[in-house]
């Protein structure tokens, strides 16, 4: 993973649902995951499932991805080229899930973002610029574990790798 | 200092003492899922080269029991194939809702279950720490047959007092909800207690635990007594009962009080769950469509409440009523019970054992503007299969009495 992320902004509000992120009248197409991310978001904002590009950040409120356990909604999210998800909170299976599938969950306070701002993301050192506004935020890194999962690129070639959960001696 | 039940669970199962907030990796008892996140289950489990899983496996149809369409046939038929060639179990369509079956038939004190489904929780009622996770970390303990997590610290909910008439469990849930917030309890275990757990069956303790991740939380738990004792010996299951209870001195990360003598019933507003008011304070709010049922509220007690209110009494002309029993046993229990024949004949339509309207997959998909009181356990926009629909959340009772006025209808009223 590169340690600068650039990109632009997507702007969504608190409490963005599982169903906001792949609606279940969509159920159908958990198969399809091209078919399925044409969805992403439409509900929250119709312009983001038309328009989103890969680079694309998703920059929301609190409890981000609350509801269902659907891994499709990370998937989506990364089948979309979102570099990251930037929310002040997460709910906690959208979190994992995140994490699992090598989306990268930023913990930070995204009061001031709006869509269409550029930002650039340092992961090593927590910080998000927003180039557009000035202003910075920095943020705390992920726990171990979950540092080490998203390092091997997701929970299947970590397992796949190590042969089970290793995190203390992985950096 | 002693532990609470979350961490009881875990040390136990481990065989070493954990505290809130250790990172450890522990065996897994029980492993579901459904059709929604079953096949991208398997997808990942043959990615990590095994062919047999580790550990038990459920594989439900249940969030489009029977199918609405061929992808979804295929997806059912993809998971039947693969619990036949390895020993993992499938329950076809008709058989009921994932939570209902594992709370009838599989989930037992003390043991660690995870499904791929938020509503795993449920299984808390009866002393099962449970908990839901995306496909991958099915899949992954499928391989292993364990998995890794935090130990949560936990909210102790004291729950005091007797219940007045037309209020529930339900009513308790949301109440504690509207005042934690959706994330009040992320990443936390919620542990229900009190004079009024201890007196509640298991089907109302599966109510408060259903909810507890609608407040963020990782799992809910209800400790194992008597009452447990009796739900798993009425199911044949004597033999799966260990009595286990939180200890004395147990640390809390805080303690919430529910006097319920005085507690009204709650009404969830759109498009959010902790978006709740007391009964008195809905205002006038018609509604299109009431639904009783899901794995919050499709069980018998449920319907015996809901069958009192409608008994001898019409469904609103203007509004239609929508049952679906949790399990095909409770379907037969309230066939026999001639609960269905009160719900029929004021005008109800039963949906098969499932999901599949509380998801929005099928049945009872709203139009455009409509509203919907349901007792389900999710309001968020486009949650019934329409984002132009709006749903409120309560109990079977305020369902039935809005059944009956067409418009959101405090159940007391019934007395």
């Amino acid at each position: 993973m590169e340690r600068i992320l650039r990109g632009k902004v997507w702007r969504f509000g608190d409490g963005i649902s599982t169903d906001h992120i792949t609606p279940g009248r969509y159920y159908h197409l958990r198969g399809d995951l091209k078919a399925l991310a044409e969805h992403t978001l439409e509900d929250a904002d119709p312009e983001f499932a038309r328009n989103a590009r890969p680079g694309d950040f998703v920059v929301a409120g609190k409890n981000f991805g609350q509801g269902s356990s659907r891994e499709h909604a990370a998937l989506v999210l990364k089948e979309r080229g979102i570099q990251a998800v930037i929310a002040p909170s997460f709910a906690r299976i959208f979190f994992r899930n995140a994490v699992n599938v090598g989306l990268m969950p930023i913990i930070c306070d995204t009061e001031g973002f709006e869509t269409g701002d550029e930002i650039e993301v340092d992961v090593v050192e927590g910080r998000v610029r927003n180039l557009t506004r000035n202003f910075e935020r920095t943020f705390r890194p992920l726990p171990p574990v979950m540092r080490a999962i998203l390092a091997s690129g997701g929970l299947i070639p970590h397992v796949l790798r190590y042969g089970g959960f290793r995190w203390q001696d992985t950096p | 200092m002693g532990l609470t039940l979350a961490e009881k669970i875990i040390s136990r199962r481990i065989g070493e003492e954990v505290r809130a907030e250790d990172i450890v990796v522990v065996p897994v008892d029980l492993l579901l899922a459904h059709e929604g996140t079953g096949p991208l289950a398997l997808d990942r489990f043959s990615a990590l080269e095994r062919t047999r899983p580790a550990t038990q496996v459920l594989f439900f149809s249940d969030h489009a029991a029977p199918a609405p369409r061929r992808e979804l046939s295929n997806v059912q038929k993809r998971l039947r194939t693969f619990a036949d060639q390895t020993g993992a179990r499938f329950y076809p369509p008709g058989e009921g809702i994932c939570h209902q079956i594992v709370a009838e038939r599989w989930a037992r004190p003390g043991q660690i279950i995870l499904g791929a489904d938020s509503h795993t929780c449920t299984a808390g009622a009866l002393a099962a720490f449970a908990t839901g996770m995306g496909s991958t970390d099915i899949a992954v303990a499928m391989a292993l047959g364990q998995t890794w997590l935090r130990v949560p610290p936990s909210i102790r909910v004291e729950v005091e007092g007797t219940f007045p008439p037309m209020v529930t469990a339900k009513d308790v849930i949301l109440h504690l909800i509207g005042r934690l917030g959706a994330e009040g309890a992320n990443y936390q275990a919620l542990e229900f207690g009190g004079p009024t757990v201890a007196a509640m069956s298991v089907e109302e303790r599966m109510t408060l635990c259903n909810m507890a991740v609608e407040a963020g939380a990782k799992t809910g738990l209800c400790a194992a007594d008597e009452q447990t004792r009796r739900f798993l010996a009425s199911r044949g299951r004597a033999d799966g009962y260990t009595p286990l209870a939180p200890d004395p001195d147990a640390r809390y990360e805080r303690r919430v009080h529910i006097p319920v003598d005085s507690l009204a019933p709650q009404v969830a507003f759109p498009h959010f769950v902790d978006n709740v008011r007391p009964v008195e304070e809905v205002g006038d709010v018609p509604v299109d469509q009431v639904f009783i049922g899901t794995c919050t509220n499709g069980r018998l007690s449920d319907f015996r409440i809901a069958a009192r209110i409608l008994q001898g009494r019409r469904v609103h002309p203007g509004v239609r009523l929508l049952v679906c029993p949790a399990s095909r046993q409770v379907y037969l229990d309230a066939l026999q019970e001639g609960l269905l024949q009160v719900f029929v004949e004021a005008g109800g339509l039963i949906l098969p054992p499932g999901c599949g309207a509380c998801v929005g997959v099928h049945q009872g998909v709203l139009a455009d503007g409509e509203r919907c009181l349901s007792t389900q356990n999710r309001n968020f926009q486009g949650r019934m299969g329409n984002p132009e629909a709006e749903i409120y959340l309560a109990s079977p009772a305020t369902a039935a009495a809005t059944a009956v006025r067409g418009r959101i209808t405090d159940p007391r009223e019934f007395l």
